[in-house]
């Protein structure tokens, strides 16, 4: 009894707004994180025109309601393997500052989830593993854990920097 | 009284007087007896010290005040234009500019007094005029000018021109035994909102009245182009009296004077009927028996004027009104529209044509088109171009407006320099999209400062060299075909390509192994490389180092390139090619293994087709022989990394490409058609594919790559 009265008291004590809504995406088997502000649009997989002579994780450009937009394969970038186009793959439209708008492939997106900001563990960096730098870290769901995408770094150029 | 709604408005207008003043100014000191220049530059002395005092910048209003006292006393004849008034001008026109730039980013004029600017204006009038103190010659100079209009348009309503038509339809209501009025109302010299206020007075009669003629015209008094006074006739159920006290019911309006006009007034038939007309308007005037009284005189002068009426532009009515009219220039009938209106509109125009290309894709694949369909379609072709084209001509402005500063820039060039130059342009009225015109104007003044600087020689050195002492800096301007070229030229010194190649050696751009292999050309090219200036001594005209690079980045993002051509001794040539459109071009498409690509028709000179046998390898390169060309293959299928679906032993289809003097023939799989494409940028993105320049959306909806023929040569 004491013990839920504490909590109550915790969850009063937190203020308003602190929670941050994440749209879960897979690759694989691997749940991805997308944080919903960023997000623009999802669209069906439709056709991609190649854009020759670019790097291979970029797959070319859409036509979005009459705007060009690029594409890019996570998978790629991540160094997972190519992405394999079925009927729940999805293009997400990704409305970024520096960038603008770019769409990235994923295998299926699954659900929102609203996640409070302490229920979501910020990854240490270990440069040893080469997914882990596309992450910004880590969330603690009902439906398990969380991997929460870096945008900025999946999205980013290496060739540019 | 709240001005800033009209900040706008009164900095493009200060802009357009202060351009106008500098041209002036300039032909004036070519000319410093021409009074049609001397009066003009009144003119705009005296508008834009209106314009400032009405806004409330009081340190403008000033320094143009004087500015017009210095122009009046050289209008009577009492002081003579001098080279050094000429200076003072200049550089009062310089701290108007500064006025204008301050209001312009925090609409505040700054606190700069140019106390010795006006002090030397002073100095210069009392020089001229002897001890006559500025203030009152001024006021004297200013009063025959008001008189001068005041005469024109102080005859009031019977000084109102008629065309046959609004004859006919005033004879008629009089032949109705309808009564027809002649007012001239006047408004409140404190009005602010003349416009409002006349509108007010337009509302009151036409409670009671038809309104028939109006002088100003009606557009005119809404754009308050008319100063105090405005002329009516109506055509009215309702007495005098009641009519003109309705018009004086609106607050801030000073008068109206009113009386009946008879059908001998209204048709004016000649000089001879006229006096008896006007005889009679006295006895029914309500309020003003002196304006009927210079009737008799004015008359004779309507009735000349009237074989031209019929065609009466907003010149004509220019006369009739006072002060203000005269004082500006005649203006065009134009609408001040807000550049992003028009790309939206532009946009729309790309999202329509791209929804026509659909329709045809899509009627075209149902396959059961049928004459009907296809004849609408074609219509619909027919009217998005044309829709097209007005909406481009719409932004199109000449380049004048950019241009025009340039004559003085080369006057204070040639000061600064201590060279002798001369600066003559050709095609201001060429005309390109309004961003580009904007925006053309840096790299322009870039390379005529280059021209002064580097380009011409001293006096002295020309001298020797059996040239001409003033040197000559050209800047033409025309339309080629779908471009419009700038060419910016000079018969100084060349390029000395020695110098450059050793200064690039020096600075490390290239190696010396290097720059003996290089032609004349590609050492030329290396000016726009970053941070080359081989200017011997740094000035601050140019040869900071940042120069001919920024040029040619800024004109490569208008899609536009730049060349440069040069003899040593006689001169460099700069040519400007820019596109005249920049959001909707002509394209092939072409078909290389799946992919659709379109190329410019602009880049392409013509399509052949080629027997494999007919491919000949000169050093390794694949090269065909076209009439007496040997022109280079470029097989798209391996820049672009598509496999091709043709066989080896098919005829190839060679799209010939040009660009400048290189040319090019691309290897295609297949030619789909012509289509008008809409451009898209690929976004930053992707920008580092550099044959690719841009994207289409397709009439189904897919996205194809627009290749960029320059970039593949």
């Amino acid at each position: 009894m004491s013990d839920t009265v504490a909590t109550n008291e915790i969850e009063e004590l937190r203020p308003i707004g602190e929670t941050t809504q994440f749209i879960v995406i897979k690759l694989g088997e691997e749940q991805y994180g997308i944080d919903i502000k960023y997000i623009d649009n999802i669209v069906r997989m439709q056709h991609i025109t190649r854009v020759p002579k670019v790097d291979d994780y970029l797959k070319g450009v859409i036509n979005l309601r009459g705007e060009v937009i690029p594409v890019m394969s996570i998978r790629i970038k991540m160094g997972l393997e190519p992405d394999v186009e079925t009927k729940s793959s999805r293009i997400i439209i990704l409305k970024l500052e520096q960038q603008g708008m770019i769409g990235v492939i994923v295998d299926e997106v699954k659900e929102v989830v609203t996640l409070e900001n302490d229920r979501i563990e910020k990854m240490a960096y270990d440069s040893k593993d080469e997914r882990a730098s596309f992450l910004s870290g880590v969330g603690k769901s009902d439906g398990g854990l969380i991997s929460l995408l870096d945008l900025n770094a999946v999205v980013l150029d290496p060739t540019m920097m | 009284m709240d001005v800033s709604q009209y900040l706008e408005i009164f900095l493009d207008e200060t802009n357009e007087h202060l351009q106008n003043l500098n041209t002036q100014i300039l032909s004036l000191e070519q000319d410093p007896e021409n009074m049609d220049t001397i009066n003009e530059i009144f003119r705009a002395a005296h508008s834009l010290k209106g314009m400032a005092g009405t806004m409330g910048y009081k340190r403008m209003q000033t320094l143009t005040h004087d500015m017009e006292n210095v122009f009046s006393e050289v209008r009577n004849g009492n002081i003579k234009v001098k080279a050094d008034m000429i200076d003072v001008l200049f550089q009062c026109l310089d701290a108007l500019e500064e006025y204008n730039t301050n209001i312009r980013e925090s609409s505040d004029e700054g606190t700069n007094d140019n106390g010795a600017l006006i002090k030397r204006l002073n100095d210069i009038m009392n020089g001229g005029s002897g001890a006559e103190a500025g203030e009152p010659a001024a006021k004297e100079a200013a009063a025959p000018a008001a008189q001068e209009s005041a005469a024109a348009a102080g005859d009031g309503f019977q000084g109102v021109k008629l065309d046959e038509n609004q004859k006919t339809v005033l004879s008629d209501a009089i032949r109705q035994e309808k009564k027809v009025y002649g007012l001239t109302v006047k408004v409140q010299e404190s009005c602010i909102l003349k416009a409002a206020r006349a509108f007010l007075v337009f509302k009151a009669i036409e409670e009671t009245s038809e309104i028939i003629v109006s002088d100003p015209s009606s557009q005119d008094i809404e754009d308050e182009r008319f100063d105090q006074e405005f002329n009516l006739i109506i055509v009215s159920e309702a007495d005098l009296d009641v009519v003109v006290n309705a018009a004086k019911s609106v607050s801030e309006i000073e008068d109206v004077s009113g009386s009946v006009l008879k059908l001998e007034d209204i048709t004016g038939a000649g000089s001879s009927e006229e006096p008896s007309g006007a005889a009679e308007v006295p006895a029914e005037t309500v309020a003003s028996p002196a304006q009927s009284g210079e009737a008799p005189a004015a008359a004779p002068e309507t009735a000349e004027a009237q074989p031209a009426q019929t065609q009466a532009p907003a010149a004509q009515t220019a006369p009739a009104a006072k002060k203000n009219t005269t004082n500006k220039p005649v203006v065009n009938r134009t609408v001040r529209v807000d550049i992003e209106k028009l790309d939206t509109l532009m946009n729309l125009v790309s999202e329509l044509i791209i929804a026509k290309n659909s329709l045809v894709s899509a009627s075209a694949m149902s396959g059961n088109s049928s004459q009907a369909v296809n004849e609408q379609i074609e219509y619909l072709e027919s009217v998005t171009t044309s829709l097209h084209e007005s909406v481009m001509k719409v932004r199109m402005v000449p380049i004048e407006s950019t241009v025009n500063k340039f004559p003085r820039m080369v006057r204070d060039l040639q000061k600064k320099l201590g060279k002798k130059m001369e600066l003559y342009m050709s095609g201001e009225e060429t005309e390109l999209d309004r961003t580009v015109v904007d925006q053309i104007g840096d790299p322009l003044m870039h390379l005529l400062r280059n021209s002064a600087d580097h380009g011409l020689e001293s006096a002295a050195v020309r001298k020797e060299r059996g040239k001409p002492e003033v040197g000559s800096i050209f800047l033409d301007a025309y339309q080629d075909g779908n471009n419009v070229v700038i060419e910016v030229r000079d018969d100084g010194n060349g390029i000395d390509t020695k110098a450059v190649k050793n200064k690039a050696i020096e600075r490390g751009v290239i190696t010396p192994e290097q720059g003996e292999a290089m032609s004349e050309k590609e050492i030329i090219d290396l000016l726009f490389n970053a941070g080359f200036s081989t200017a011997k001594v740094v000035s601050d005209v140019s040869g900071r180092g940042v120069g001919l690079d920024v040029v040619k980045s800024m004109i490569e993002s208008l899609s536009g390139e730049v060349e440069v051509k040069s003899k040593l001794g006689e001169g460099s040539t700069w040519t400007i090619r820019l596109p005249l459109t920049l959001a909707i071009i002509q394209a092939l498409m072409v078909e290389i293994g799946d992919e659709k690509y379109a190329i410019a028709l602009g880049s392409i000179q013509t399509i052949e087709d080629i027997l494999p046998s007919d491919v000949k390898l000169v050093q390794a390169k694949e090269v065909i022989q076209l009439r007496d060309l040997v022109i280079p293959l470029i097989r798209l299928n391996e820049i672009l990394d598509i496999p091709s679906k043709k066989d080896p032993e098919d005829n190839l289809v060679v799209v010939v490409v040009k660009k400048g003097d290189k040319m090019a023939g691309l290897v295609v799989d297949e030619l789909i058609g012509q289509q008008e494409i809409v451009i898209k940028s690929l976004g930053k993105y992707i920008s580092r594919c550099k044959i690719i320049s841009g994207a289409t959306v397709l009439g189904d909806g897919e996205v194809a790559l627009i290749l960029d023929a320059n970039a593949l040569l």
